[in-house]
């Protein structure tokens, strides 16, 4: 509760999580506001916004634009949480590792991350959904691949801090297990800089999926926001709304998990405890 | 009574020296001389040579410089270009060519009958794979002078003449080919040949720089000075190039669809679809006959009947083509209007299907695919998308399958797929561009054969008569009966005759006469 209510004293986080709640609702009522499926040719092609029943325009077949929106919201989001999630665990259980059991492994583990974190991670994201062949498979595993390794140093580098404390050591002499001091007496420890990173981590693979989408690498069968923006780029000339729209939602989107990331970071750090309340 | 060139085009109207002129005197505009014709190359080909490398970039750069036989009007007559006439002998057997005297290569060597003789019997028949079996069929090509050519076929074979255009049977130069590996001759990348037009300087990625060639065969031709072919790889650039008159023309893909309608507003353009005649592309979904349920025709019909030809033009095509009505384009010979596919609609589809036993279930679906998209560019895609919405209409849940050039290509070629589409010229004569997509024989492992793998012993018997028969009347009524089968049999789902636009300044004048097109010399191409 007390963290909720530092939470709520930062004004852009408010913002930023009312913001991220309405996407939400659009995304789960999406059926409910546009029935049918988003590429239902439902009027002429090009329709500009508000003109022939379609709110936001029509696209270069009379597809709804303001539908392709409400859908790839559900597309975009779920590819974002499905892999951060995916990166967090990867990057919590090789952080971990490296911190807590240190020496050797902590060598070969940091220099496995450092040899992902060398290559450029759009390129190598490009690359895998390349070789794998788009799908949302492909996609979500590419971008948990290319954003584990951030997550993996700040955990170690939490753990490193967080391994020699006395609690740490108390733990150890009364024969806890390491595995169950690792998940109930450091992992605790560490989880806000894991939250705040997972909320921005979020922010760039919507990000990141959508750039994939824009250069025709998206999975043809789902509507999401960068193939609406890519399919709507060489036509911006005669229909800006095609690519206006869904860039303003994928604008509006990052920014709110950023704004959140911000807030709980604020939130969760002891030290700025009165920031908030400036 | 042998056959003459007069006789041939009898009836056939005027021949395009003198239209050139007509057209030209037409709108009061004399040829002028000089002027640098720039021109949009797109996207930029591996190579330059005509038969070495067989893409529309290569084949419009390239006709510039190398030339054929024959030319081609709209209606696919045969008109002179390094023959000067021919003959055919009655029972379609025997064919002598008479050759233009005084032409040179662009080396200075003459041209002569060695020279067809060496392109025909060598050059082409090692490098081309849709004219190997075609010109394996010459039992015999002499010179009994240095300017006159005879072929004699070991069995009739009508379409002969279609085949000695530039774009099929480019005329090379013997001397520069002759003994060498003909694939990584240094030539390929600076042609020699007999055009109006010799290579100068190629800029890879920026440009490819023609000038005129002063010993051209034609006295006082060509009228440009040169041509200069720009690589602009990006289709918003390139049509702010046509539009702002950096460059006189573009053509095929160069410019988007959807920008056409625009440019045919534009006081400094015009806007043409003519000039694809004799290649007539023709658009298809092809769906894999091994898989079922596509080995029942009825399903094949059903999905034909669920799409909406006229709303695919007109959407996604932007009017740059012609509902497709059977497996033979209207613009071509032999086209059987009575042939008709049946018209759209979506409850007789429906029906078809519960009459091949595919029930809908609960949700309305009766079975699910993939198809395979052709990474070509976003009417691909576009089209892919409205087949996917067009199947769910008629109880088909199809999932789209994005890859790469080479993978389409292979997964195709090896019948590794279950639908997609295609597009295939057509080359004047079914014998040429139609039989090669339906025969049994043809059922290869090879991409732009049979790969859908329709078979039917009346449709292979009766493009056999066609190929081998030498009276048109006798060919016309067997190429009747196969669009007759082939329409009901549905074995690709036709759906757009292709009408490429070419644009091109208003100062530029006779670009686009022939049913080639562009892919012609451009002797008598002028700006004014």
């Amino acid at each position: 509760m007390e963290l909720l209510r530092r939470f709520a004293r930062h004004p852009g986080a408010v913002v930023g999580a009312v913001t991220l709640l309405l996407v939400l609702a659009v995304a789960l009522l999406a059926p409910v506001l546009f029935p049918g499926s988003p590429w239902d040719m439902a009027g002429a092609p090009f329709s500009p916004p508000g003109e022939d029943g379609m709110l936001l325009g029509s696209d270069s077949l009379g597809r709804d634009v303001a539908a392709g929106i409400a859908y790839g919201a559900r597309v975009s989001l779920l590819v974002g949480a499905v892999s951060t999630a995916v990166s967090i665990l990867i990057g919590v259980a090789l952080g971990a590792l490296a911190g807590y059991l240190g020496g050797v492994v902590d060598d070969a583990v940091m220099r496995f991350t450092e040899f992902f974190q060398t290559i450029p991670s759009f390129v190598l994201a490009i690359l895998l959904v390349a070789i794998f062949t788009p799908s949302i498979t492909s996609i979500v595993a590419a971008i948990a691949i290319v954003s584990w390794p951030p997550v993996a140093r700040v955990v170690r580098a939490e753990f490193l801090s967080l391994r020699n404390r006395e609690f740490v050591q108390a733990a150890e002499v009364l024969g806890k297990r390491p595995i169950a001091i690792v998940l109930t007496d450091i992992l605790p420890n560490a989880l806000s800089p894991i939250i705040v990173l997972a909320s921005l981590n979020t922010a760039s693979a919507i990000l990141l999926e959508s750039s994939l989408s824009f250069l025709g690498l998206g999975d043809p069968n789902l509507m999401s926001w960068g193939f609406l923006i890519g399919s709507g780029r060489s036509v911006i000339r005669l229909a800006w709304w095609m690519s206006v729209f869904p860039g303003i939602a994928i604008f509006v989107t990052v920014l709110a998990l950023n704004l959140i990331g911000e807030g709980l970071s604020d939130a969760m750090n002891p030290r700025l405890r009165k920031r908030g309340a400036r | 009574m042998k056959l003459t060139r007069r006789n041939l085009l009898a009836g056939a109207g005027s021949a395009p020296l003198l239209m050139s002129a007509s057209v030209a005197l037409a709108q009061g505009v004399q040829p002028k001389r000089g002027g640098v014709l720039n021109v949009i190359l797109n996207p930029e080909p591996p190579v330059l040579q005509i038969g070495v490398n067989n893409q529309t970039p290569t084949l419009i750069c390239g006709t510039k410089i190398t030339q054929g036989l024959l030319k081609f009007s709209p209606t696919l007559d045969p008109l002179p270009e390094l023959a000067k006439s021919w003959t055919v002998s009655p029972d379609g057997l025997e064919y002598v060519f008479r050759l233009q005297e005084n032409v040179k290569w662009h080396d200075g060597r003459p041209f002569t009958a060695d020279d067809v003789i060496y392109s025909v019997m060598t050059f082409n028949r090692e490098i081309a794979p849709r004219l190997r079996g075609v010109l394996s069929g010459v039992a015999e090509a002499t010179a009994p002078d240095p300017h006159t050519v005879r072929f004699v076929l070991k069995q009739a074979f009508q379409p002969f003449l279609l085949c000695f255009d530039a774009t099929a049977l480019p005329i090379v130069p013997k001397h520069v080919y002759d003994g060498s590996d003909i694939r990584a001759n240094p030539a390929n990348a600076r042609p020699i040949g007999t055009g109006p037009f010799k290579f100068v300087e190629w800029q890879r990625g920026n440009f490819v720089r023609m000038e005129r060639f002063e010993g051209y065969w034609k006295p006082g031709q060509p009228y440009l000075d040169g041509i200069l072919w720009r690589v602009i790889p990006d289709g918003q650039s390139r049509r702010l190039a046509i539009q702002s008159g950096q460059v006189h023309m573009t053509t095929a893909t160069d410019i988007e669809p959807f920008d056409i309608p625009a440019l045919r507003q534009a006081p400094n353009l015009n806007v043409t679809t003519k000039g694809w005649e004799y290649f007539s592309p023709l658009f298809w979904f092809e769906v894999n006959h091994r898989v079922k349920p596509f080995d029942d025709k009825r399903v094949r019909q059903a999905m034909s009947m669920a799409l909406d030809r006229n709303f695919i033009v007109n959407r996604l095509w932007f009017g740059l083509g012609k509902a497709a009505t059977g497996p033979v384009a209207s613009t071509t010979r032999f086209y059987d209007a009575n042939a008709k596919l049946p018209p759209f609609d979506v409850n007789k589809a429906k029906a078809l299907l519960d009459e091949a036993g595919l029930r809908a279930n609960a949700q309305g679906v009766r079975g699910s695919f993939k198809y395979v998209i052709p990474p070509y560019g976003e009417i691909w895609n576009r089209m892919g998308e409205y087949f996917r919405q067009a199947m769910r209409q008629i109880g088909f849940e199809v999932t789209l399958e994005s890859t790469d050039a080479g993978t389409w290509g292979s997964r195709i070629a090896n019948w590794d797929y279950e639908a997609t589409s295609n597009v295939l010229y057509q080359f004047g004569d079914p014998t040429l561009g139609v039989e090669r997509s339906y025969v049994s024989s043809n059922i290869q492992k090879i991409l732009f054969t049979n790969t859908a793998g329709y078979s039917n012993p009346r449709v292979d018997e009766l493009f056999a008569k066609a190929r081998t028969s030498s009276a048109e009347a006798d060919r016309r009524a067997a190429f009747s009966e196969v669009q007759k089968i082939l329409v009901e049999d549905v074995p690709l789902l036709w759906v757009v005759e292709v009408n490429y636009p070419t644009v091109t300044d208003k100062r530029l004048h006779n670009a686009v006469q022939l049913g080639t097109g562009d892919h012609a010399s451009y002797d008598d191409v002028f700006l004014a």
